[in-house]
């Protein structure tokens, strides 16, 4: 092995170990038993493993809840983003119209408006509409903060499937529809799962704007912030909430890295 | 020749095909309406006086006269130009890295992505669980034998240390975001450019800053004007780690609306972000811009 | 009947016009082949015929009905495209079955078509694969089976043989002739190999620019090209051209040497101002070893069964194909003569054929 090969892995490694490591770390506080986590001397690794501190969480007066309530906006924002966004990517890839460069930039353009700056406002206008503190109103927010991703996702899956597909399609007697739904759709099928758990992501991790517009509907995110700032959360509280945070995101990541880089335009070759 | 069979049949001059505009509507119409409409409420908001419905600075008085306000700037500022300098040097080191190509590449590489899908409050929770005062840091250092009883790097002694803790975290979880644009981009580079100036005699440092360096230019430009913005917004590691004692512009967002219940001073502050945000993406295109005539 | 009427074609893309006022008679059972180069229109006319192109102007009729505004699907055609298009999510018999089904044929029917067009196509063996799971070529056979299956009244094929191998090509020419003898459907076939062009089509219309150059048998483009282009594109190697001086005396003078004009083209010549003309003539017609002309020889290629030449003549070039054991060598000066016969003259300015009387 050559001393650059030598440097290459040890770089590597390092690098990974940093990564890799905090994520370790949460993992096993979370599955440390309460009273450890406030002994000194602190021991690093515990006396035994034990999901206690993740039941007591669970059975929390409404941590179940907020669980169950993240998965709801999830699935929600899921539904309207892709029903949404296909239609649009689908015109954006087969279609060539005026306003539709303009169209591509507006629609990246609006990654750059954080949630941050819109939740307050969006506040006000859900309380008028009689949304605020509802899951629904969350699921519209996440949508709108998920549907530039989503569009660009499945707008590079719908053009991996050649036109001459489904021009085939039309030739054999489909109507456009037809050939949309029999032909680029089942192809396509794979990418929008990946668009869809990437907006399962987006939608778990999002904090601000569930913070802001929630009070007894609250997500998980939504329920540490507010367990953190006004309740003083214990530790194990706050680890456990932590893994069931890190859990989810680490594992869709392994299920769909491979269209996750294309996102950004990486091929692993 | 052109690639003709990509798109839908073109119509003739004369005609209109409605089906695009149709297919596009509804999400075009979604993003006026939940980005365009807020944003603009945004403004109205923060220059509207709540009971005469009148134009009005008071908000934005109200927020420089606040304490916790120009410490605020002053954190998020500092927070954004300490992490975004380091997470440059470490995303462009992966990146780099992963170019070579070496056996496990991709693996090293997933690897390196997985905080892209941690929220800041996952990572705020996650180092935690090592800053704290009974937490791993700590425990590390004792069990070295450096440390006799637990340093509190997380209280209102240590600002500094409070500060650095958070600055860690962000890098360690926002690097990725980077990284992943830089791979892409480097990607795009074709080997044929640094084949010919390792040809020319070029040492590897030299290939780097002449020829691989100015053609990321505009994922640099990407990279760096995604972050920044991000960086603005940064809540949740703040508010796990520090509370209030490092104020950041979104945590006072949130204060003055979930505390305070002033929806006008809120919407000032996320104004105030907003234009933070544009401000730094307009220095950024003048900065990075590549002249065309040089670009590939 | 499925014969095939064009008039007045005319498709633009922005300002570059694709097809420009084309109109083509089809016959019943024939098999028409567009050739041409690159961005001739010969694909576009294809997928105007498909529908798959709405045209600026211009009338299709298939089998006596207007289709100019129905949808591909309506047209009763059927079409192999040259990437073959094969679902890649299907097994091979949905595939082929695929527009019946669309078309709501009954299972039996569908089934008896398939294993037909399979046997026909020699895939009965993969039916039941994946397309990702079978070679080119016999993607390309379940492409054409799909389009058979349909009984279609126009059978429209876009380079399907461009995509294969040199030897899977002989193969499956040969193949696609045998097809349309058993089934006998009126088939439009673009391609810009001449080779497969001479050898399939019934009629070959020859495109340039978005219009038909020359449309007639293969033995009557290769025996009279319409013009200079045609003349250049058809044939392997494809005819010389010469340039010649009429002397105003029945000769042309081809640098000093002066060949006779050949009696076919004596009536045109009368009415023939400009003393400039251009000598056509096909490489393997061309006399080595004896003749009037004097040239050397510059490459000699050795192709198997004969010998391609390119001799220089008073600084034109052209190439002369004789048999493989000629001494003919580079370097070596030559005489050769080209028998009036095979002598095809057309105007330098308008390069279009001289008329000709007689064989």
């Amino acid at each position: 092995m050559t001393a650059r090969r030598l440097g290459l892995y040890a770089a590597s490694t390092v690098i990974a170990a940093w990564v890799l490591l905090p994520l370790a770390l949460i993992a096993l506080a979370a599955l440390t038993p309460r009273e450890e986590l406030y002994r000194w001397p602190r021991p690093l690794w515990p006396d035994r493993f034990t999901a206690e501190g993740m039941l007591f969480f669970v059975h929390q007066a409404r941590v179940l809840r907020a669980l169950w309530n993240s998965v709801l906006v999830a699935g929600l924002t899921i539904a309207l983003a892709l029903g949404l966004a296909a239609p649009a990517a689908y015109a954006l890839v087969r279609y060539r119209f005026r306003g539709r460069e303009a169209l591509q930039l507006g629609i990246l353009a609006t990654k750059m408006f954080p949630a941050t700056v819109l939740s307050v406002p969006l506040a006000v206008v859900l309380i008028r509409l009689n949304l605020y503190d509802t899951l629904f109103g969350v699921a519209l927010v996440h949508t709108s903060l998920s549907i530039p991703f989503v569009t660009l996702i499945v707008a590079s899956v719908f053009a991996g499937v050649p036109y001459e597909l489904e021009e085939a399609a039309l030739t054999l007697g489909c109507s456009r529809l037809q050939a949309f739904l029999r032909i680029t759709l089942p192809i396509a099928l794979p990418g929008l799962a990946a668009a869809a758990t990437f907006t399962f992501i987006l939608s778990w991790n999002e904090v601000f704007a569930a913070t802001i517009l929630t009070l007894d509907n609250r997500t998980l995110p939504a329920l540490l912030i507010h367990s953190v700032l006004s309740e003083g959360a214990p530790l194990y509280f706050r680890y456990a909430g932590g893994l069931f945070l890190v859990l989810p995101a680490v594992v869709i990541l392994l299920l769909i890295r491979r269209y996750l880089l294309t996102l950004w335009g990486v091929t692993v070759r | 020749m052109r690639n003709r069979t990509e798109h839908a049949p073109e119509p003739k001059a004369t005609q209109v095909v409605w089906t695009p505009y149709i297919l596009v509507l509804p999400a075009f119409a979604y993003l006026a309406l939940f980005i365009l409409y807020p944003m603009a409420q945004a403004i109205r908001l923060s220059l509207t006086d709540p009971q005469t419905g009148g134009w009005t600075a008071a908000h934005f008085l109200r927020l420089t006269q606040d304490p916790y306000f120009w410490p605020a700037v002053r954190y998020t500022l500092l927070i954004t130009a300490i992490a975004i300098p380091l997470q440059l040097a470490l995303a462009l080191a992966i990146a780099l890295l992963v170019h070579t190509r070496f056996p496990g590449h991709g693996v090293f590489l997933y690897l390196c992505a997985l905080p892209l899908g941690l929220s800041d409050l996952a990572a705020g929770l996650i180092w935690l669980s090592i800053f704290t005062e009974r937490g791993y840091l700590n425990a590390a250092l004792q069990a070295l034998g450096l440390i006799r009883s637990p340093v509190s790097f997380l209280s209102y002694e240590h600002p500094h240390w409070l500060l650095g803790a958070i600055v860690l975290t962000e890098v360690w979880r926002a690097t990725a975001i980077v990284m992943v644009i830089l791979v892409a981009g480097l990607q795009l580079i074709p080997r044929d450019y640094v084949e010919t100036a390792q040809v020319f005699g070029a040492r590897p440092w030299q290939t780097l800053w002449h020829v691989l360096l100015p053609l990321l230019r505009p994922s640099l430009q990407t990279a760096l004007i995604v972050r920044t913005i991000l960086a603005f917004q940064l809540f949740a590691t703040v508010v796990v780690l520090a509370g209030r004692l490092i104020p950041v512009l979104a945590g006072e967002a949130y204060f003055w609306y979930a505390l305070y219940r002033s929806p006008n001073v809120a919407s000032a502050y996320a104004v105030l972000i907003l234009l933070l945000s544009g401000a730094v993406t307009w220095v950024y295109l003048r900065t990075l811009r590549t002249p065309v005539e040089a670009q590939a | 009947m499925a014969e095939i009427v064009l008039r007045n074609l005319r498709k633009t893309f922005g300002k570059v016009v694709a097809i420009r006022d084309l109109s083509l008679d089809v016959a019943d059972g024939e098999f028409l082949v567009l050739l041409g180069p690159s961005g001739c229109g010969k694909t576009t006319t294809l997928r105007a015929i498909a529908g798959l192109e709405v045209l600026d102007r211009g009338t299709i009729r298939i089998g006596g009905r207007d289709v100019t505004r129905l949808p591909p699907g309506k047209r009763g055609i059927a079409m192999v495209f040259q990437s073959y298009a094969v679902f890649p999510h299907m097994r091979v018999y949905d595939n082929i079955v695929f527009g019946l089904r669309m078309r709501g044929i009954p299972l039996a029917e569908q089934r008896r078509r398939a294993l037909a067009a399979a046997e026909l196509l020699q895939i009965t063996d993969v039916l039941d694969r994946y397309p990702a799971q079978l070679s080119g070529g016999q993607r390309q056979r379940v492409a054409v089976a799909r389009a058979i299956v349909m009984e279609p009244d126009v059978l429209l094929m876009d380079e399907p043989l461009s995509n294969l191998d040199a030897l899977l090509r002989l193969h499956m020419r040969a193949e696609l002739k045998r097809l349309h003898r058993e089934v006998g459907s009126t088939t439009v076939y673009v391609t810009h190999d001449q080779v497969e062009a001479m050898s399939l089509g019934d009629r070959i219309a020859v495109m340039r620019d978005g219009e038909i150059v020359q449309c007639d048998t293969p033995q009557r483009i290769y025996d009279d090209p319409a013009n200079v282009f045609v003349g250049s594109f058809i044939g392997s190697p494809p005819m010389n051209f010469l340039r010649g001086v009429l002397d105003g005396a029945g000769g042309i003078r081809l640098g000093d040497t002066v060949l006779p004009v050949p009696v076919a083209y004596q009536p045109a010549l009368g009415a023939q101002r400009d003393p400039e003309v251009l000598v056509g003539i096909p490489p393997e017609h061309i006399v080595v070893g004896a003749g009037p002309l004097v040239a050397e020889v510059v490459v000699s290629e050795p192709l198997g069964p004969s010998k391609l030449l390119t001799l220089r003549t008073h600084g034109q070039l052209l190439k002369v194909t004789v048999r493989a054991d000629h001494p003919a060598a580079p370097g070596d000066v030559v005489h050769m003569d080209f028998p009036p016969a095979h002598v095809r003259l057309m105007d330098p300015k308008t390069e279009r054929a001289l008329p000709r009387t007689g064989p």
